[in-house]
């Protein structure tokens, strides 16, 4: 998929604060830092419906704070990821890196470029 | 936008990056060569880098440091392993101890970058690759100062505006 760079990267950004704007969710994250919990044992902590606490789950899922995986009828979530999630987290670590990295390589060339075709700086 | 296309491969424990600039191929290669311009794009911002040595030969390498805003230093190095200027750089990229030795137990990546020209400018294709995924795994559970102060810097921006 081709994404524009910023853009992902602010997308990624709001997807973390918006999950972590909202006091169920920071909660829940308290519940399964303490180990993994399935979503019907987590539903049952909070007086709201089951599809409303699957909704709070998908939203810390997508921005990456917790991972989901279905074992046997439940659903487990748990906040330490798996290795592959740790893996990702590394790409995705080098990707800003770079990212940021190729931003500044362009605001040098552009740089450069100003200084020889701006005669009246300074 | 810079950046046309990212590809994070997990199984194989590789990023490849591809961006276009609008300059001239000998002039993005300069950003590589030329130690001084090297200082201003490789760390992140509050991070400045100086380049202590700098041969990009086969069996050279660059050593370098990062100053943090507390004044501490953060030191790296690169082995380069092939050169074909002004196109394509081959190296190993890690991070070094407080005497700028080469620490072994921080992550080491492979880092091979191209340069073509085109018509408008220039393709830098960029493929990082982590030698083991012990390695990788290390380097998500560091601080990862570069996603951090980005993220501060996207906040002061928000706060701001």
């Amino acid at each position: 998929m081709v994404v524009d760079g910023l853009d992902e990267a602010d997308r990624a950004v709001d997807r973390l604060f918006h999950a972590l704007a909202d006091a169920t969710r920071r909660d829940m994250l308290r519940r399964c830092g303490r180990g993994e919990l399935s979503v019907s044992r987590l539903a049952a902590a909070y007086p709201m419906s089951f599809a409303a606490v699957q909704k709070h789950v998908t939203v810390l899922e997508r921005a990456g704070l917790v991972t989901k995986e279905r074992r046997g009828r439940e659903q487990l979530v748990r906040t330490d990821p798996d290795a592959v999630a740790r893996a990702r987290r590394a790409l995705d670590a080098l990707e800003s890196a770079w990212r940021a990295r190729v931003d500044r390589m362009t605001g040098l060339l552009s740089e450069e470029e100003g200084g020889q075709e701006a005669p009246d700086t300074g | 936008m810079t950046v046309t296309r990212v590809d994070k491969d997990v199984d194989a424990l590789t990023l490849t990056l591809v961006a276009d600039f609008t300059a001239p191929v000998e002039r993005v290669w300069q950003l590589w060569a030329d130690p001084r311009l090297l200082e201003r794009w490789w760390g992140p911002p509050g991070y400045p880098a100086t380049v202590e040595e700098h041969d990009l030969t086969p069996g050279g390498g660059v050593k370098y440091h990062m100053t943090g805003p507390d004044g501490e230093k953060y030191g790296g190095w690169w082995r380069i392993a092939s050169v074909a200027p002004p196109t394509s750089l081959e190296f190993s990229d890690g991070f070094a101890d407080q005497d700028g030795k080469p620490d072994p137990e921080m992550p080491v990546t492979t880092v091979r970058m191209t340069l073509t020209g085109r018509e408008d400018g220039t393709r830098m294709e960029l493929r990082s690759v982590f030698d083991t995924r012990e390695q990788m795994e290390r380097l998500a559970e560091m601080g990862m100062v570069e996603g951090m102060s980005q993220a501060a810097g996207q906040m002061d921006a928000l706060l701001e505006g």
